[in-house]
Protein backbone atom coordinates (compact mmCIF):
# COMPACT_ATOMS: atom_id res chain seq x y z
CA UNK A 1 0.00 0.00 0.00
CA UNK A 2 2.94 2.23 0.90
CA UNK A 3 4.36 1.88 -2.55
CA UNK A 4 1.47 2.33 -4.30
CA UNK A 5 0.59 5.61 -2.23
CA UNK A 6 4.42 6.35 -3.21
CA UNK A 7 4.28 5.78 -7.11
CA UNK A 8 1.15 7.50 -7.19
CA UNK A 9 2.23 10.24 -5.61
CA UNK A 10 5.20 10.64 -7.83
CA UNK A 11 3.37 10.07 -10.62
CA UNK A 12 1.33 13.07 -9.83
CA UNK A 13 4.00 15.38 -8.87
CA UNK A 14 6.08 14.48 -11.94
CA UNK A 15 2.68 14.70 -14.28
CA UNK A 16 1.01 17.73 -12.68
CA UNK A 17 3.06 19.78 -10.29
CA UNK A 18 5.22 22.51 -12.32
CA UNK A 19 6.87 24.43 -9.55
CA UNK A 20 7.76 23.02 -6.25
CA UNK A 21 5.00 23.16 -4.17
CA UNK A 22 4.21 20.08 -1.79
CA UNK A 23 1.73 17.17 -2.41
CA UNK A 24 1.08 14.80 0.64
CA UNK A 25 -1.12 11.37 0.35
CA UNK A 26 -3.77 13.72 1.45
CA UNK A 27 -3.00 16.75 -0.71
CA UNK A 28 -6.73 17.89 -2.42
CA UNK A 29 -5.40 17.07 -5.83
CA UNK A 30 -8.95 18.15 -7.99
CA UNK A 31 -10.53 20.36 -5.48
CA UNK A 32 -7.37 21.91 -5.19
CA UNK A 33 -6.85 22.49 -8.53
CA UNK A 34 -3.89 20.66 -9.43
CA UNK A 35 -5.37 18.13 -11.44
CA UNK A 36 -8.05 19.34 -13.63
CA UNK A 37 -11.08 17.27 -15.82
CA UNK A 38 -8.82 17.12 -18.81
CA UNK A 39 -5.64 15.57 -16.92
CA UNK A 40 -8.03 12.80 -14.80
CA UNK A 41 -8.51 10.82 -17.98
CA UNK A 42 -4.57 10.62 -18.09
CA UNK A 43 -4.83 9.50 -14.50
CA UNK A 44 -7.31 7.21 -15.16
CA UNK A 45 -5.53 5.34 -17.81
CA UNK A 46 -1.92 5.82 -15.88
CA UNK A 47 -3.36 3.80 -12.92
CA UNK A 48 -5.25 0.92 -15.31
CA UNK A 49 -2.58 0.48 -17.09
CA UNK A 50 -0.09 0.48 -14.38
CA UNK A 51 -2.08 -1.95 -12.33
CA UNK A 52 -4.09 -4.10 -14.79
CA UNK A 53 -7.19 -3.32 -14.02
CA UNK A 54 -10.59 -1.08 -15.42
CA UNK A 55 -11.74 1.49 -13.42
CA UNK A 56 -15.61 2.19 -14.84
CA UNK A 57 -16.01 5.78 -15.74
CA UNK A 58 -18.89 6.18 -13.29
CA UNK A 59 -16.28 5.47 -10.69
CA UNK A 60 -13.75 8.03 -11.32
CA UNK A 61 -15.33 10.75 -10.14
CA UNK A 62 -13.50 14.09 -9.15
CA UNK A 63 -14.10 12.69 -5.34
CA UNK A 64 -12.41 9.30 -5.61
CA UNK A 65 -9.53 11.27 -7.31
CA UNK A 66 -9.24 13.82 -4.74
CA UNK A 67 -6.48 12.56 -2.69
CA UNK A 68 -3.90 10.46 -2.99
CA UNK A 69 -4.88 8.41 -0.29
CA UNK A 70 -8.58 8.47 -1.85
CA UNK A 71 -7.03 7.13 -4.89
CA UNK A 72 -5.42 3.97 -3.77
CA UNK A 73 -8.83 3.05 -2.01
CA UNK A 74 -9.84 3.15 -5.40
CA UNK A 75 -7.42 1.37 -6.99
CA UNK A 76 -7.77 -1.46 -4.56
CA UNK A 77 -11.31 -1.98 -4.92
CA UNK A 78 -10.26 -3.37 -8.21
CA UNK A 79 -7.18 -5.27 -7.81
CA UNK A 80 -7.93 -9.08 -8.09
CA UNK B 1 -40.36 40.31 -19.75
CA UNK B 2 -38.48 37.30 -18.53
CA UNK B 3 -35.55 39.62 -18.20
CA UNK B 4 -36.35 40.72 -14.94
CA UNK B 5 -34.46 43.22 -12.29
CA UNK B 6 -33.34 39.72 -10.77
CA UNK B 7 -31.99 38.75 -13.49
CA UNK B 8 -30.28 42.03 -14.68
CA UNK B 9 -28.66 42.17 -11.01
CA UNK B 10 -27.43 38.90 -11.65
CA UNK B 11 -25.54 39.52 -14.87
CA UNK B 12 -24.78 43.25 -13.36
CA UNK B 13 -23.37 41.91 -10.23
CA UNK B 14 -20.76 39.64 -12.22
CA UNK B 15 -19.70 42.44 -14.82
CA UNK B 16 -19.02 44.83 -11.28
CA UNK B 17 -16.86 41.81 -10.06
CA UNK B 18 -14.94 41.60 -13.47
CA UNK B 19 -14.48 45.33 -13.09
CA UNK B 20 -13.27 45.76 -9.71
CA UNK B 21 -10.92 42.98 -10.55
CA UNK B 22 -9.34 44.72 -13.51
CA UNK B 23 -10.05 41.74 -15.78
CA UNK B 24 -13.04 44.15 -18.01
CA UNK B 25 -12.34 44.61 -21.40
CA UNK B 26 -12.34 47.49 -23.27
CA UNK B 27 -12.55 48.42 -26.84
CA UNK B 28 -10.50 50.91 -28.20
CA UNK B 29 -12.33 52.56 -31.47
CA UNK B 30 -9.54 52.73 -34.30
CA UNK B 31 -10.69 55.45 -37.06
CA UNK B 32 -7.72 54.97 -39.19
CA UNK B 33 -7.15 51.43 -41.58
CA UNK B 34 -5.23 48.92 -39.88
CA UNK B 35 -1.43 49.62 -40.20
CA UNK B 36 1.94 50.49 -38.40
CA UNK B 37 0.00 53.82 -37.76
CA UNK B 38 -3.10 54.20 -36.71
CA UNK B 39 -5.62 56.87 -35.05
CA UNK B 40 -7.12 55.86 -32.20
CA UNK B 41 -10.26 57.04 -30.05
CA UNK B 42 -9.37 55.93 -26.18
CA UNK B 43 -11.49 56.50 -24.14
CA UNK B 44 -14.47 56.62 -25.80
CA UNK B 45 -15.07 60.46 -26.95
CA UNK B 46 -11.49 61.42 -26.12
CA UNK B 47 -9.65 63.05 -29.05
CA UNK B 48 -8.35 60.70 -31.91
CA UNK B 49 -4.88 60.36 -31.43
CA UNK B 50 -2.09 58.82 -34.27
CA UNK B 51 0.02 56.24 -32.51
CA UNK B 52 2.46 53.47 -33.54
CA UNK B 53 0.76 50.14 -33.76
CA UNK B 54 2.82 47.23 -32.46
CA UNK B 55 0.46 45.14 -31.19
CA UNK B 56 -1.65 43.83 -34.20
CA UNK B 57 -1.38 40.51 -35.64
CA UNK B 58 -0.68 42.12 -39.22
CA UNK B 59 2.63 40.45 -39.90
CA UNK B 60 2.95 41.03 -43.01
CA UNK B 61 1.61 44.35 -43.60
CA UNK B 62 -0.87 43.53 -45.72
CA UNK B 63 -4.45 44.38 -43.78
CA UNK B 64 -4.59 47.07 -45.97
CA UNK B 65 -2.11 47.02 -49.03
CA UNK B 66 -3.74 48.73 -51.94
CA UNK B 67 -3.25 45.31 -54.41
CA UNK B 68 -5.17 43.36 -51.56
CA UNK B 69 -7.61 46.20 -51.27
CA UNK B 70 -8.31 46.43 -54.86
CA UNK B 71 -8.48 42.67 -55.41
CA UNK B 72 -10.89 42.90 -52.81
CA UNK B 73 -13.26 45.53 -54.62
CA UNK B 74 -12.79 43.34 -57.97
CA UNK B 75 -14.00 40.40 -55.79
CA UNK B 76 -17.03 42.25 -54.59
CA UNK B 77 -18.24 43.38 -58.27
CA UNK B 78 -17.64 40.25 -59.91
CA UNK B 79 -18.93 37.80 -57.28
CA UNK B 80 -20.98 39.66 -54.96
CA UNK B 81 -21.32 40.74 -51.12
CA UNK B 82 -22.57 37.58 -49.59
CA UNK B 83 -23.29 33.79 -50.53
CA UNK B 84 -26.93 33.30 -48.58
CA UNK B 85 -25.87 29.61 -47.97
CA UNK B 86 -23.54 27.27 -46.15
CA UNK B 87 -21.32 25.53 -48.93
CA UNK B 88 -22.89 22.70 -49.65
CA UNK B 89 -26.55 23.46 -50.86
CA UNK B 90 -25.40 27.04 -53.03
CA UNK B 91 -23.13 28.79 -50.75
CA UNK B 92 -19.55 27.59 -53.10
CA UNK B 93 -18.34 30.02 -56.15
CA UNK B 94 -15.26 29.21 -58.29
CA UNK B 95 -13.09 31.39 -56.08
CA UNK B 96 -13.56 29.00 -53.04
CA UNK B 97 -12.27 26.40 -54.70
CA UNK B 98 -9.54 28.37 -56.23
CA UNK B 99 -8.07 29.71 -52.83
CA UNK B 100 -8.47 26.33 -51.64
CA UNK B 101 -6.38 25.08 -54.19
CA UNK B 102 -4.24 27.84 -53.09
CA UNK B 103 -3.68 26.82 -49.99
CA UNK B 104 -2.96 23.27 -50.48
CA UNK B 105 0.21 24.70 -53.04
CA UNK B 106 1.20 26.96 -50.35
CA UNK B 107 1.29 25.10 -47.78
CA UNK B 108 2.29 21.97 -49.36
CA UNK B 109 -0.40 19.89 -48.40
CA UNK B 110 -2.61 17.85 -50.29
CA UNK B 111 -5.90 18.96 -49.90
CA UNK B 112 -7.91 22.07 -48.03
CA UNK B 113 -11.49 23.59 -47.01
CA UNK B 114 -12.09 26.63 -45.90
CA UNK B 115 -14.29 27.67 -42.62
CA UNK B 116 -15.53 30.82 -41.55
CA UNK B 117 -12.81 31.49 -39.25
CA UNK B 118 -9.58 29.43 -37.80
CA UNK B 119 -11.21 29.41 -34.58
CA UNK B 120 -13.88 27.28 -36.41
CA UNK B 121 -11.45 25.19 -38.52
CA UNK B 122 -10.36 23.88 -34.77
CA UNK B 123 -13.39 23.99 -32.97
CA UNK B 124 -14.60 21.24 -35.88
CA UNK B 125 -11.83 19.72 -37.17
CA UNK B 126 -11.26 16.95 -34.13
CA UNK B 127 -14.80 15.87 -33.97
CA UNK B 128 -14.96 15.53 -38.02
CA UNK B 129 -11.78 13.17 -37.76
CA UNK B 130 -11.92 11.02 -34.56
CA UNK B 131 -13.80 8.96 -32.42
CA UNK B 132 -14.30 7.65 -28.75
CA UNK B 133 -12.13 5.01 -29.38
CA UNK B 134 -9.08 7.43 -30.06
CA UNK B 135 -6.45 10.06 -28.03
CA UNK B 136 -5.38 13.33 -28.42
CA UNK B 137 -2.20 14.25 -27.09
CA UNK B 138 -1.63 17.95 -26.83
CA UNK B 139 0.33 20.74 -25.58
CA UNK B 140 -0.49 22.22 -22.69
CA UNK B 141 -0.32 26.00 -24.19
CA UNK B 142 -2.08 25.55 -27.18
CA UNK B 143 -4.72 27.88 -28.05
CA UNK B 144 -8.12 28.69 -26.96
CA UNK B 145 -9.90 27.47 -29.74
CA UNK B 146 -8.26 23.99 -29.93
CA UNK B 147 -8.96 23.49 -26.68
CA UNK B 148 -12.71 24.04 -27.47
CA UNK B 149 -12.54 21.89 -30.38
CA UNK B 150 -10.69 18.99 -27.84
CA UNK B 151 -14.21 19.43 -25.54
CA UNK B 152 -16.33 18.96 -28.65
CA UNK B 153 -14.57 15.94 -29.74
CA UNK B 154 -15.16 12.39 -28.42
CA UNK B 155 -12.22 11.24 -28.29
CA UNK B 156 -9.97 10.52 -24.93
CA UNK B 157 -7.74 14.02 -24.74
CA UNK B 158 -4.16 13.74 -23.13
CA UNK B 159 -1.82 16.94 -22.53
CA UNK B 160 2.19 16.70 -22.37
CA UNK B 161 4.35 19.43 -20.78
CA UNK B 162 5.09 22.77 -23.30
CA UNK B 163 7.26 21.65 -25.55
CA UNK B 164 8.40 18.42 -23.66
CA UNK B 165 9.88 15.44 -26.13
CA UNK B 166 10.49 13.59 -23.52
CA UNK B 167 6.71 13.86 -21.74
CA UNK B 168 4.93 13.71 -25.32
CA UNK B 169 6.70 10.29 -26.10
CA UNK B 170 5.32 8.89 -22.79
CA UNK B 171 2.41 9.93 -23.68
CA UNK B 172 2.60 8.14 -26.58
CA UNK B 173 3.58 4.84 -24.74
CA UNK B 174 0.52 5.15 -22.80
CA UNK B 175 -2.06 5.79 -25.04
CA UNK B 176 0.01 3.17 -27.74
CA UNK B 177 -3.13 1.01 -27.83
CA UNK B 178 -5.66 3.43 -29.16
CA UNK B 179 -7.36 2.77 -32.59
CA UNK B 180 -5.84 6.61 -33.82
CA UNK B 181 -3.60 9.19 -31.88
CA UNK B 182 -3.18 12.77 -32.67
CA UNK B 183 -0.33 14.83 -31.42
CA UNK B 184 -1.80 18.52 -31.25
CA UNK B 185 0.41 21.79 -31.03
CA UNK B 186 0.00 25.56 -32.16
CA UNK B 187 3.53 26.51 -34.49
CA UNK B 188 4.47 29.55 -33.09
CA UNK B 189 3.02 29.79 -29.43
CA UNK B 190 0.98 33.05 -29.30
CA UNK B 191 2.32 33.94 -25.80
CA UNK B 192 5.55 33.44 -25.58
CA UNK B 193 6.19 33.71 -29.37
CA UNK B 194 8.51 30.26 -29.21
CA UNK B 195 8.07 27.86 -32.07
CA UNK B 196 6.83 24.03 -31.51
CA UNK B 197 9.80 21.20 -32.12
CA UNK B 198 8.02 20.20 -35.29
CA UNK B 199 11.19 18.18 -36.62
CA UNK B 200 10.87 15.87 -33.28
CA UNK B 201 7.71 15.54 -33.25
CA UNK B 202 7.00 14.51 -36.29
CA UNK B 203 9.63 11.79 -35.77
CA UNK B 204 7.78 10.85 -32.76
CA UNK B 205 4.80 10.78 -34.53
CA UNK B 206 6.15 8.42 -37.28
CA UNK B 207 7.48 6.15 -34.42
CA UNK B 208 4.61 5.60 -32.44
CA UNK B 209 2.33 6.21 -35.87
CA UNK B 210 0.34 9.15 -34.40
CA UNK B 211 -1.45 11.58 -36.54
CA UNK B 212 0.58 15.07 -36.38
CA UNK B 213 -1.41 17.99 -35.84
CA UNK B 214 -0.35 21.98 -36.03
CA UNK B 215 -2.32 25.41 -35.81
CA UNK B 216 0.20 27.20 -37.72
CA UNK B 217 -2.11 30.64 -37.42
CA UNK B 218 0.56 33.21 -36.02
CA UNK B 219 3.28 31.53 -39.09
CA UNK B 220 1.43 30.86 -42.41
CA UNK B 221 3.27 33.57 -44.70
CA UNK B 222 6.63 34.25 -42.71
CA UNK B 223 8.20 31.63 -40.96
CA UNK B 224 10.56 29.41 -42.64
CA UNK B 225 12.57 30.37 -46.32
CA UNK B 226 9.53 31.13 -48.07
CA UNK B 227 6.84 31.66 -45.12
CA UNK B 228 5.38 28.20 -45.89
CA UNK B 229 5.03 28.12 -41.90
CA UNK B 230 6.94 26.43 -38.99
CA UNK B 231 6.77 23.52 -41.06
CA UNK B 232 9.00 24.73 -43.60
CA UNK B 233 11.07 26.19 -41.06
CA UNK B 234 11.41 22.92 -39.55
CA UNK B 235 12.21 20.96 -42.36
CA UNK B 236 9.53 18.82 -42.42
CA UNK B 237 6.72 19.87 -45.16
CA UNK B 238 4.44 17.46 -45.98
CA UNK B 239 4.86 15.62 -43.16
CA UNK B 240 2.08 16.92 -41.13
CA UNK B 241 -1.30 15.64 -41.95
CA UNK B 242 -3.54 18.76 -40.56
CA UNK B 243 -2.84 22.18 -40.49
CA UNK B 244 -5.06 25.00 -39.35
CA UNK B 245 -4.61 28.62 -40.13
CA UNK B 246 -6.21 31.72 -40.25
CA UNK B 247 -6.29 34.09 -42.73
CA UNK B 248 -6.83 37.19 -40.12
CA UNK B 249 -3.22 37.49 -39.00
CA UNK B 250 -0.39 37.53 -41.60
CA UNK B 251 -2.41 36.39 -44.79
CA UNK B 252 -4.08 39.86 -45.25
CA UNK B 253 -5.90 40.16 -42.19
CA UNK B 254 -9.19 39.89 -42.73
CA UNK B 255 -11.12 36.57 -41.73
CA UNK B 256 -11.31 33.00 -42.28
CA UNK B 257 -9.63 29.74 -41.84
CA UNK B 258 -8.42 26.42 -43.15
CA UNK B 259 -8.48 23.00 -42.34
CA UNK B 260 -5.10 21.78 -44.88
CA UNK B 261 -3.51 18.21 -45.03
CA UNK B 262 -4.32 14.51 -46.00
CA UNK B 263 -6.70 14.42 -48.69
CA UNK B 264 -9.26 11.74 -46.64
CA UNK B 265 -9.09 14.31 -43.76
CA UNK B 266 -10.02 16.88 -45.58
CA UNK B 267 -12.75 15.11 -47.12
CA UNK B 268 -13.88 14.11 -43.30
CA UNK B 269 -14.36 17.76 -42.67
CA UNK B 270 -16.42 18.30 -45.63
CA UNK B 271 -18.75 15.63 -44.78
CA UNK B 272 -18.70 15.92 -40.83
CA UNK B 273 -17.60 19.32 -39.86
CA UNK B 274 -20.02 21.36 -38.19
CA UNK B 275 -18.69 24.92 -38.06
CA UNK B 276 -19.04 24.04 -42.01
CA UNK B 277 -22.03 22.73 -42.60
CA UNK B 278 -24.00 25.31 -40.49
CA UNK B 279 -22.26 28.12 -41.36
CA UNK B 280 -21.42 30.02 -44.60
CA UNK B 281 -18.10 30.17 -45.79
CA UNK B 282 -15.59 33.34 -46.36
CA UNK B 283 -17.38 36.23 -48.03
CA UNK B 284 -16.57 36.74 -51.86
CA UNK B 285 -14.66 39.96 -51.17
CA UNK B 286 -12.60 38.60 -48.80
CA UNK B 287 -11.53 35.30 -50.77
CA UNK B 288 -10.45 37.61 -53.72
CA UNK B 289 -8.28 39.68 -50.97
CA UNK B 290 -6.85 36.53 -49.77
CA UNK B 291 -6.13 35.18 -53.13
CA UNK B 292 -4.24 38.42 -53.99
CA UNK B 293 -2.32 38.23 -50.78
CA UNK B 294 -1.39 34.88 -51.67
CA UNK B 295 -0.11 35.59 -55.43
CA UNK B 296 2.19 38.42 -53.89
CA UNK B 297 3.41 36.10 -51.34
CA UNK B 298 4.33 33.41 -53.89
CA UNK B 299 5.78 35.94 -56.12
CA UNK B 300 8.44 37.50 -53.91
CA UNK B 301 9.71 36.92 -50.45
CA UNK B 302 10.14 40.24 -49.85
CA UNK B 303 7.56 40.92 -46.80
CA UNK B 304 8.48 38.13 -45.23
CA UNK B 305 12.09 39.21 -45.63
CA UNK B 306 11.46 42.51 -44.09
CA UNK B 307 9.70 41.15 -41.03
CA UNK B 308 12.55 39.10 -39.81
CA UNK B 309 15.05 42.05 -40.40
CA UNK B 310 12.52 44.39 -38.40
CA UNK B 311 11.86 41.36 -35.96
CA UNK B 312 15.85 41.13 -35.24
CA UNK B 313 16.49 45.00 -34.85
CA UNK B 314 13.25 45.45 -32.24
CA UNK B 315 14.75 42.15 -30.12
CA UNK B 316 18.34 43.14 -30.66
CA UNK B 317 17.18 47.07 -29.46
CA UNK B 318 14.93 45.46 -26.49
CA UNK B 319 17.58 43.51 -25.40
CA UNK B 320 20.05 46.29 -25.35
CA UNK B 321 18.26 48.56 -23.45
CA UNK B 322 17.99 46.03 -20.47
CA UNK B 323 14.76 44.87 -21.19
CA UNK B 324 13.40 41.49 -19.90
CA UNK B 325 12.16 39.20 -23.31
CA UNK B 326 11.01 36.32 -23.97
CA UNK B 327 13.85 34.60 -26.54
CA UNK B 328 13.23 33.72 -29.79
CA UNK B 329 13.55 34.46 -33.38
CA UNK B 330 9.53 35.20 -34.04
CA UNK B 331 8.35 38.55 -34.19
CA UNK B 332 5.68 38.33 -31.41
CA UNK B 333 8.45 39.07 -28.55
CA UNK B 334 7.18 39.85 -25.11
CA UNK B 335 8.32 42.27 -22.76
CA UNK B 336 8.17 40.81 -19.09
CA UNK B 337 6.93 42.72 -16.54
CA UNK B 338 5.44 39.79 -13.91
CA UNK B 339 3.49 42.03 -12.13
CA UNK B 340 -0.64 42.86 -13.76
CA UNK B 341 -0.45 46.05 -12.44
CA UNK B 342 3.03 47.66 -13.82
CA UNK B 343 2.18 45.40 -17.09
CA UNK B 344 -0.81 47.67 -17.37
CA UNK B 345 0.63 51.08 -16.15
CA UNK B 346 3.67 50.62 -18.64
CA UNK B 347 1.29 50.33 -21.63
CA UNK B 348 -0.85 53.25 -20.77
CA UNK B 349 2.20 55.56 -20.53
CA UNK B 350 3.16 53.84 -23.62
CA UNK B 351 -0.10 55.10 -25.27
CA UNK B 352 1.11 58.59 -24.31
CA UNK B 353 4.33 58.74 -25.94
CA UNK B 354 2.55 57.26 -28.84
CA UNK B 355 2.88 53.81 -28.72
CA UNK B 356 -0.10 51.13 -29.05
CA UNK B 357 1.21 48.11 -26.78
CA UNK B 358 -1.45 46.27 -24.52
CA UNK B 359 -0.69 44.50 -21.29
CA UNK B 360 -1.78 40.69 -20.82
CA UNK B 361 -1.63 39.22 -17.48
CA UNK B 362 -3.32 36.71 -15.49
CA UNK B 363 -5.80 34.60 -16.84
CA UNK B 364 -4.73 35.26 -20.03
CA UNK B 365 -0.84 34.62 -19.16
CA UNK B 366 0.08 32.49 -15.95
CA UNK B 367 -0.04 33.95 -12.53
CA UNK B 368 3.03 36.36 -12.60
CA UNK B 369 4.05 36.53 -16.03
CA UNK B 370 2.41 39.48 -17.03
CA UNK B 371 3.79 41.13 -20.14
CA UNK B 372 3.82 43.59 -22.59
CA UNK B 373 2.96 41.51 -25.93
CA UNK B 374 4.76 43.21 -28.96
CA UNK B 375 3.94 42.31 -32.37
CA UNK B 376 6.58 43.62 -35.28
CA UNK B 377 4.89 43.75 -38.93
CA UNK B 378 6.70 43.86 -42.55
CA UNK B 379 4.48 47.31 -42.85
CA UNK B 380 6.84 48.82 -39.93
CA UNK B 381 9.81 50.85 -41.08
CA UNK B 382 12.53 51.21 -39.06
CA UNK B 383 12.02 55.56 -37.40
CA UNK B 384 8.66 53.26 -36.62
CA UNK B 385 10.77 50.85 -34.58
CA UNK B 386 12.95 53.69 -33.52
CA UNK B 387 10.32 55.88 -32.10
CA UNK B 388 8.63 52.61 -30.51
CA UNK B 389 12.32 51.53 -28.49
CA UNK B 390 12.59 55.79 -27.63
CA UNK B 391 9.53 54.99 -25.47
CA UNK B 392 10.08 51.72 -23.63
CA UNK B 393 12.88 53.50 -22.69
CA UNK B 394 11.71 56.72 -21.57
CA UNK B 395 8.56 54.33 -19.93
CA UNK B 396 11.65 51.94 -18.23
CA UNK B 397 13.61 53.80 -16.56
CA UNK B 398 10.23 55.94 -15.47
CA UNK B 399 9.36 52.33 -13.79
CA UNK B 400 13.42 51.70 -13.15
CA UNK B 401 13.02 48.45 -14.66
CA UNK B 402 16.06 48.65 -17.33
CA UNK B 403 19.11 46.65 -16.25
CA UNK B 404 16.88 44.63 -13.76
CA UNK B 405 16.46 40.87 -14.01
CA UNK B 406 13.36 39.13 -13.23
CA UNK B 407 14.26 38.60 -10.07
CA UNK B 408 14.39 42.46 -9.46
CA UNK B 409 11.44 43.32 -11.21
CA UNK B 410 9.69 40.95 -9.34
CA UNK B 411 11.36 41.52 -5.77
CA UNK B 412 10.08 45.78 -6.78
CA UNK B 413 6.36 45.48 -8.09
CA UNK B 414 5.89 41.48 -6.76
CA UNK B 415 3.67 39.75 -9.25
Amino acid sequence: MEDMKEIIKTYIINEYVEDDSEVTYDTPLISGGIVDSFSMVSLKRFLENKYKISIPDDKATPEAFDSVNKICILVNEYLK
Amino acid sequence: MAYSDKTRGAYQEILTGMKDAGLLKVERYIHSAQAAEIEVEFPAGAPLKKVINICANNYLGLSSHPEVVKAAHAGLDSHGYGMSSVRFICGTQDIHRQLEKMITKFLGTEDTILFPSCMDANGGVFEAVLTKDDVMISDRLVHASIIDGIRLCSAMHDTYKHSDMAHLEEKLQLHNDKRLKMVITDGVFSMDGDMAKLDQMADLCEKYDALLFCDDSHASGFIGKTGRGTHEKCGVMGRLDIITTTFGKGLGGASGGCVSGRKELVEMCRQKARPYLFSNTIAPPVVAGVIKVLEILSATTERRDKLEKNTGFWRKGLTEMGLVIKEGDTPIVPVMLFNAKLAQDVSRDLYEEGIYAIGFFFPVVPQGQARIRTQISAGHEIHHLEKALDAFRKVGKKYNILGKSKQEIIEKYGI
